[in-house]
């Protein structure tokens, strides 16, 4: 079963070119999927094909390559649309990435409906990116940001919830699976209690959707958001998608071209959706990889990608916790995604990435934009090692051995 | 690995030299490198712009570290003019390895902590 496995994931593999490149002379073992995922030839030649042969702007021209690009761009729009189940392609926005999709909501959503006496729940495992933009709107705006606690465990500790999550609560925003800890998080529970005291959900998908099937419609979210660079697509784009009637009453986020139906010298009135929000030429090329990224994904299937990571996760999970000095942050491999966050004996997690660097293998190193986690642990930063769809078992053991070597060479 | 991690430098960093702390410095200064947590505190006493007494203290990667703990060893006796001089180079040489963009930082908070200490700035200038 193992073996069979790992033969789909070589095949899969293959289509990377990247990593049939070598470091300091070793085959690249690439482990830092949740920073960045690498990109297949489908997307990389669906990209260049675009600039080759229809490069133009979108929605503006009435000649063949402005056709052809509003084509592709909008094809993409629905695609996206399909792989997560969203009722309609106009709820899909496009914008730069998870902390755009992010911090557009806090401008838009947040602007209009927050104000002092109010509450936004967010969560101690959060990625800075869910942190940051609400405490930034929480001094301008005066309403007060709130924690739900982590266990040592790496769950959230949920005993406090009917507390923390109150009459006053507008918004819960929380991130789907850690980035840091793997832990996926309770999300019926959790919207079903917001829910109870109406407030709105905003979900950071940004490590769920590359790796577990997503349907937004039975999550029941408000607002969903991820980035294309961790799912096999290029950097620069991500998506939000939103309830529609929320979508409509929110005012615009930047002003600019193609968000406007009209405009006079004294007004303007806004585009319909999801142009409302997308002002400005967008990122053409990259929205039409996604496209082709998420065909990918769906040929490969969503289903099969995260039994593989689940069956990857439980085998590093034990073949790490045999390396001396090794301690893994978060739950059991059951309750996570394909991640393991560490440390070993003291060692600086630099350290750690700099020797394995040297066996080729890429993992990261340091607090994974997620401070306060760390600090639940007291320790200033870890090491990471994240798979995706073509990571194999023995990419696993390589990474295992390398940390043998490098606990010998510190300890 | 011996590129990076040679004998000297793993050695500083296990048996640190002069860490601790110095009962009346006249000199403190402390800094840390955001991106990764390292942190750096060096002390030292100085007479008639001599320095007679020098510690260390920090937490860090091991190239962060063992460089504080190099230039520890090389400091007493040395005037305060003198070190104001040493620069990126200076350290390099000392450790003698190659070293990329993103751990040059490591190697040389050491000399950013030591040379405002010297220069006797409250904050270093963004
Ligand atoms: C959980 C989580 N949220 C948000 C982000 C931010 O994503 P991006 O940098 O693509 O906007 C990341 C990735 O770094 C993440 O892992």
């Amino acid at each position: 079963m193992q073996a069979t496995v790992n033969d789909r994931t070589t095949e899969l593999a293959a289509q990377f070119p990247i990593l049939q490149r070598e470091v300091h002379g070793k085959r690249l073992v690439y482990l830092d999927n949740a920073a960045s995922s690498q990109k297949p030839t489908a997307v990389l030649d669906v990209m260049e094909r675009y600039y080759r042969q229809s490069n133009a702007n979108v929605h503006r021209g009435v000649h063949t390559l402005s056709e052809e690009a509003t084509t592709l761009y909008e094809d993409a729009r629905v695609r996206l649309a399909g792989f997560i189940n969203a009722p309609s392609d106009k709820q899909i926005i496009f914008t730069r990435g998870t902390t755009e999709g992010i911090n557009l909501v806090a401008h838009t959503w947040g602007r209009a409906n927050l104000g002092p006496g109010d509450e936004v729940l967010i969560t101690q495992m959060e990625h800075h990116s869910n942190i940051v933009p609400w405490q930034i709107l929480r001094d301008q705006l005066g309403f007060t940001l709130r924690y739900i606690p982590i266990t040592p465990l790496g769950e959230l500790d949920l005993r406090e919830l009917d507390v923390l999550l109150n009459a006053r609560t507008k918004l819960l925003s929380f991130v789907h699976a850690s980035n840091v800890l793997g832990t996926v998080n309770p999300v019926p529970q959790l919207v079903q209690a917001a829910r109870q005291v109406g407030a709105k959900v905003l979900i950071d998908g940004a490590q769920s959707v590359p790796h577990m099937p997503i349907d937004v419609q039975e999550l029941d979210a408000d607002f969903f958001v991820f980035s294309s660079h961790k799912m096999c697509g290029p950097t620069g784009v991500g998506v939000l998608y939103g309830k529609r009637d929320l979508l409509e009453e929110m005012p615009p986020f930047m002003g600019g071209g193609d968000m406007i139906r009209s405009v006079t010298m004294t007004e303007s009135r806004w585009n319909t959706l999801p142009y409302k929000f997308e002002a400005g030429t967008p990122a053409i090329a990259e929205v039409i990889g996604l496209g082709a990224a998420v065909d990918f994904l769906t040929d490969v299937g969503m289903g099969w990608i995260h039994a593989h990571e689940q069956m990857l996760t439980r085998y590093a999970y034990e073949r790490l916790s045999q390396v001396e000095g090794l301690r893994i942050l978060g739950p059991e491999p059951e309750k996570r995604g394909g991640l393991i966050a560490f440390t070993l004996g003291d060692i600086h997690p630099h350290d750690i990435s700099a020797v394995l660097d040297m066996d080729g293998i890429a993992i990261r190193a340091g607090h994974h934009c997620a401070q306060p986690v760390h600090d639940c642990y007291n320790i200033a930063a870890s090491a990471r090692a994240s798979f995706y769809l073509y990571n194999t078992t023995e990419d696993v053991d390589l990474l295992a051995e390398s940390l043998e070597k490098a606990h010998k060479l510190f300890g | 690995m011996e590129a990076l991690y040679r004998e000297a430098i793993l050695d500083h960093y296990k048996h640190p030299r002069r860490k601790g702390h110095l009962d009346a410095p006249d000199i403190q200064y402390h800094d840390h490198n955001p991106f990764c947590g390292d942190e750096l505190t060096i002390e030292l006493k100085v007479e008639d712009g001599v320095v007679v007494d020098a510690a260390f203290d920090g937490r860090g990667c091991a190239i962060s570290q063992a460089t504080a703990s190099m230039i520890m060893e090389e400091i007493v006796g040395l005037s305060v003019d003198e070190l104001k001089t040493w620069d990126k180079q200076y350290i390099l040489d000392m450790l003698g390895i190659e070293i990329g963009p993103v751990r040059l930082k490591c190697a040389l908070l050491s000399l950013k902590v030591l040379k405002a200490g010297l220069w006797g700035l409250e904050e270093w200038p963004e």
